[in-house]
């Protein structure tokens, strides 16, 4: 039992230096292109992180959304800014001289404090500290589902994730409102259309899979839906456009249909028990599978729009 | 330990080692068409290794199936974005290296 | 076998740690793209190393891993270096 106590440490230990250093570096170097791959590079340790800290949910979540679709969204942003020359030279250097601060002494002080500060709360935790785990464990039944997690996301705290929905596609109206570039695809390519053909349907199914399993094993709608997302990314890339009929009303029913669904719900429940969210616990593993789907549905086209950025109609108008 | 274990033992060792010979390729090759192949050699017999060898000592035929998938898509992903990489980088000018 | 797992483990991750070099010093965008590919196979084979025994969910994260991989590599061909000339200059 030593030696593997002693690997498991030093295992977490290699992991957390990484971490740290490859932060340093993305915020330290000067080529932005290089920053971004450092970015994904991190992406991809923060979920092997999540799992060593035992939170499998939170992994699949930081690998899909983190190390995937924040990575093609900065090479995208990238590529706009044409801070790449035709040779494939990175053309955005910050010079040196340009990135002084007035008053450096003054921000490391204030990071200081705010460092140990954190460092203070961090260590005068308890060291097996509970929180609400042996309330969740003790409802779970009445929850409607397996998983503590997606019990807490969809039932206990149902109210966060109805506004966590909101957000999104305020965002999305938001990006939509500054209007934005058409995208040129370049040409295409008869590897890329396999591969896409290949992974797209595969994507798909791993999504519908994630989101029947997240009841009772780390899954879940926000995993789904990015897993979604990304397929729409990849549709993007490949340079498919939703056809015109589709841009508008079915788009946008797709759109509202997540925070909706929730609101309808939420007004149901307020009508015929009194209180906000609270699902009738014969029916909570129905109404939870329900939201959940269509959630998946909302949040993966919210993210694709939101890759794609221009508003498909708004370029049509041009 | 069953034989298979000793298998097993063995063919995952041997995985790390092409995991290995992959990332020495990626850091000493000369040029990025090198460097490609250097890296597809991890994917394929690296990741396959492992495989095999979680997959003989897995607990269902179902997880070793599921082991298979993964392996199968790391292949089809790897080969296709060399590939594209590769060609990229022929548009971009890049030279090959030549001694 | 725990002890194989995870030292296995270790290794992939010292093999992923050397493999940042490539990434600060490939002189062109393509190397620096293909050390993190190469990082996403090396935590796939991590992950699938770690949930053998106790946490099988862990293979789920190694599928997503595998799957967004590709998606970034097929981002960065498309978006960060498009082939906006078609001449067949170089060999």
């Amino acid at each position: 039992m030593e030696a593997l106590s002693l690997l498991q440490w030093s295992f977490d230990g290699l992991l957390g230096l990484s971490l740290l250093w490859l932060a340093w570096q993305a915020l330290v170097c000067t080529d932005l292109f290089k920053a971004v791959v450092l970015f994904i590079a991190f992406g991809l340790l923060m979920a092997l992180t999540w799992v060593r800290l035992a939170a499998p949910d939170i992994a699949l979540a930081e690998a899909a959304i983190g190390a995937g679709l924040t990575g093609a969204l900065l090479l995208s942003a990238l590529a706009r800014s044409r801070v790449i020359q035709a040779n494939g030279e990175s053309l955005l250097n910050v010079p040196l001289a340009a990135r002084k601060l007035q008053f450096r002494w003054l921000v490391a002080i204030i990071l200081l404090i705010v460092a140990a500060g954190l460092g203070y709360a961090v260590l005068g935790l308890p060291p097996e500290a509970a929180g609400l785990s042996t309330e969740v464990a003790a409802n779970l039944t009445l929850s409607g589902v397996g998983n503590p997690v997606t019990a807490v996301l969809l039932n206990f705290r149902a109210y966060d994730t109805l506004l966590e929905m909101a957000v999104l596609l305020l965002a999305l109206l938001a990006v939509w409102s500054l209007g934005g570039l058409p995208q040129r695809e370049a040409v295409t390519d008869p590897v890329l259309d396999s591969l896409v053909r290949l992974l797209i349907p595969v994507l798909i199914l791993v999504s519908a899979y994630l989101l029947w399993v997240g009841a009772d094993a780390p899954g879940g709608a926000f995993q789904a839906g990015s897993v979604l997302s990304a397929a729409g990314v990849l549709l993007l890339l490949a340079g498919w456009r939703l056809p015109l009929r589709l841009a508008q009303r079915p788009l946008r029913f797709a759109l509202v249909a997540g925070t909706g669904t929730f609101i309808a719900i939420a007004v149901l429940t307020l009508i015929s028990t009194g209180r906000l969210l609270e699902y009738p616990p014969a029916q909570a593993g129905t109404l939870i599978l329900i939201l959940e789907a269509v959630a998946t549905i909302s949040i993966g086209v919210t993210l694709a729009a939101l890759f794609q950025g221009a508003s498909p109609v708004h370029k049509e108008k041009q | 330990m069953m034989v298979s274990d000793y298998l097993a033992v063995v063919v995952l060792i041997l995985g790390a080692i092409f995991f290995l010979a992959g990332t020495l390729g990626l850091l000493r090759f000369p040029d990025v068409y090198t460097r490609l192949h250097a890296l597809t050699k991890a994917d394929n017999v690296g990741l396959g290794l492992i495989v095999i060898g979680l997959g003989i000592t897995s607990e269902s035929l179902v997880v070793a199936g599921k082991l298979l998938l993964i392996w199968l898509l790391v292949l089809l992903a790897g080969a296709s974005v060399s590939y594209l990489i590769a060609r990229a980088a022929l548009h971009k000018g890049i030279r090959l290296w030549k001694r | 076998m725990q002890t194989l797992y995870i030292s296995l483990a270790l290794f992939l991750l010292l093999n992923l740690c050397a493999g940042m070099w490539r990434v600060l010093r490939g002189p062109s965008p393509a190397d620096r793209m293909l050390a993190a590919q190469l990082f996403g196979t090396t935590a796939v084979a991590v992950l699938l190393l770690l949930a053998q025994g106790s946490a099988a969910a862990l293979r789920d994260v190694a599928l997503l891993f595998a799957l967004l991989a590709a998606v970034t590599a097929v981002a960065f061909v498309k978006r960060a270096w498009p082939e906006t000339d078609v001449e067949h200059d170089g060999e």
